[in-house]
């Protein structure tokens, strides 16, 4: 195989004419791994790109009797009609306002229980605490917005319980818009935090350990071990999760808002994603839904893109 | 491991004090990772009327199976069950094969070609057509009302096809390529003779990443599927759980909670037991996964 390869390059530096032969030598060399790349790639075309073909229709009016490319040409108007509709504000202020709080109060929680479970000498003990923290995660999300439903119950659910017990009166909290997005971020935590975990567990792991005899061996203590090796030791990670989280500040997951809101809450939960299925599939305006979600994604990669060139300007570390 | 205890022989109190207090930090948030589980369990096996009172909170009382024998009569639950386990293997087998196939080639560095499909693969993960088109390519294949909708568009993850390559690229020397190439074995033989039985451990994880989003996904269903004969599990669930609730909002307490607080956490249990069972033991595939995942971001 290598003589093959320094053959073919060496061909090719002497008569330059006949690269795109040598382009196809190389193709024909790679031809059964293309066979099996085949099924992947075709996936890929129908249920990624057509899509992206398809979204031309946020530009059309789109009749479903006409397809895809169709309806007429309309430009920007569905744009236009969002940018300026009372919901505009609303959806942008909901959708930030829950990744925002969720980055702000839930980010930083996976990293501490890493570095505490990091800190475990029992092993027995170690994987009994990750067994408990990682298995929320494997609940469905029906699973879970019903056990917050019946936790927060305001006839019997356990808080509302425990509200009455100190005196208070039982809160609605599900019915009530103020609380929406506290419900739905620390759920999220208690959902997410302890599988989170798990990447930067791994990053600790990593950690070189005569790094730690050394600063022993100096004297340091665990909180100057703490801040001068082990932070700077995972601080990749934790960059490279920070931009992938700041990327999808736009995306808020609608499987979950969907279960959890209602009418009465629609005012703090509803975010692009839930407001485009319910233009779409309760309204049948899927032009207009179509330019939302199209908006929204032109808006999700441009902040992906932010992100990454800010984090490798300050810290070297990017995506790609 | 064995130079850290080593290390720890000489600990001060300073020091052991410390390890309770993370100790005893980790024991309170494992309670409150617990608590609401526990209660669910406890209610379910629970006399509906001290659930109602509210007496309940993480022991059964008045132990009863009665729940149960309900939730196990309820033939949407079966058929729920039944659809759920159908769209698991399937979706689950066709996820793992297409992810493959696509994992193999990119691993190989001799791939030519293989930086520009990664970056057409890989751009997927940061920009898409969003849920409308989608939904029209799907319209249009006539797949709403058929079980391609629900295994076919979501069939690969690209993330868990990077995960896969990354373990490709790991464990699979490049000398044990070339030489079988030398030996005449064209890439699919290399594939199938080599690559495949090294590839166990990878392909666990994979069939359980897929295999659990299948099992716990409702949302394609509520796009695609109007025939309610199809329903996975997930959907069931959410209309006898989530559906009940709202309209008990918007009409106050009525009847139906009465007798169904402790039907729905009986049925919950019931949903969520398979995946629960399973998990501790196969824990150690999922942590391998995302592990192998971290290593690339």
């Amino acid at each position: 195989m290598k003589t093959a390869v320094s053959q073919g390059t060496k061909r090719s530096g002497k008569a330059t004419g006949s690269r795109l032969s040598t382009a196809g030598k190389k193709l024909w060399r790679c031809k059964y791994l293309y066979l099996m790349l085949l099924p992947a790639l075709i996936w890929y075309i129908i249920f990624m790109y057509a899509p992206m073909y398809g979204a031309q229709i946020a530009f059309r009016d789109f009749m479903p009797a006409l397809g895809i490319s169709g309806g007429k040409w309309v430009g920007f108007k569905y744009f236009i009609q969002f940018f300026q509709s009372e919901y505009f504000w609303r959806l942008m202020r909901n959708t930030l306002g829950i990744s925002l709080y969720s980055i702000v109060v839930g980010f930083p929680i996976p990293i501490i229980l890493a570095l505490l479970m990091n800190e475990l000498r029992n092993e027995r003990f170690k994987k009994g605490v990750q067994t408990i923290v990682y298995l929320p995660h494997f609940i469905s999300a029906v699973v879970v917005v019903s056990l917050i439903n019946a936790m927060l119950s305001p006839s019997n659910g356990l808080i509302n319980q425990l509200i009455q017990l100190f005196g208070g009166d039982p809160v609605h909290f599900m019915a009530d818009p103020k609380y929406f997005k506290t419900v739905y971020v620390l759920s999220d935590i208690w959902q997410t935090a302890g599988y989170g975990s798990i990447v930067y567990l791994a990053a600790l792991t990593g950690i070189d350990p005569s790094l730690y005899e050394a600063a022993t061996v100096d004297g340091a203590s665990k909180w100057k071990k703490l801040v001068h090796i082990t932070l700077p030791c995972i601080l990749p990670t934790i960059m490279i999760m920070l931009i992938l989280r700041m990327g999808s500040v736009f995306t808020v997951g609608y499987e979950k808002i969907m279960l959890m809101y209602n009418e009465a809450t629609y005012e703090t939960a509803d975010v692009i994603s839930t407001y485009v299925y319910r233009r779409a599939f309760k309204g049948g305006e899927y032009s207009f839904s179509a330019a939302v979600g199209l908006f929204n994604s032109i808006i999700n990669f441009s902040v992906i893109m932010i992100f990454n060139k800010i984090s490798k300007r300050i810290s070297e570390v990017s995506l790609w | 491991m064995v130079k850290q205890t080593r290390t720890k022989i000489k600990e001060t109190p300073g020091e052991r004090a410390f390890s309770w207090v993370v100790a005893a930090l980790l024991v309170v948030f494992c309670l409150l990772i617990i608590f609401p589980l526990l209660h669910i369990i406890s209610g379910s096996f629970s006399d509906p009327m001290s659930l109602l009172r509210g007496e309940v909170s993480f022991f059964p009382k008045g132990f009863t199976l009665s729940m149960y024998e309900k939730v196990f009569k309820d033939d949407n639950i079966w058929l729920g069950y039944r659809n759920t386990l159908l769209y698991t293997v399937l979706g689950t087998a066709i996820s793992v094969i297409l992810t493959m196939c696509a994992a193999y080639p990119l691993s190989r560095k001799d791939f030519y070609g293989r930086n520009v499909i990664t970056s057409i693969f890989v751009f997927t993960m940061f920009f898409t057509g969003g849920m409308i088109p989608t939904f029209l390519i799907v319209q249009r294949l006539h797949m709403l009302d058929t079980i391609w909708a629900l295994v076919l568009p979501s069939a690969v993850s690209t993330y868990n096809m990077i995960i896969m390559r990354t373990f490709f690229e790991q464990t699979i020397p490049f000398e044990l390529v070339e030489s079988a190439s030398l030996d005449g074995c064209n890439d699919l033989g290399i594939f199938l003779r080599i690559v495949l039985p090294l590839s166990g451990p990878i392909i666990a994880v994979m069939v359980l990443f897929y295999g659990v989003s299948q099992w716990n996904s409702w949302f394609p269903a509520l796009l695609y599927l109007r025939d309610r004969g199809l329903y996975p599990l997930q959907m069931i669930l959410r209309e006898v759980l989530i559906q009940s609730d709202i309209s008990n909002m918007a009409g106050g307490m009525g009847d139906v909670e009465i007798i169904g607080d402790g039907l729905k956490y009986a049925t919950m249990v019931v949903a969520s037991l398979p995946v629960m069972c399973l998990y501790p033991f196969l824990q150690k595939y999922f942590v391998k996964g995302v592990m192998i995942g971290a290593v690339k971001g």
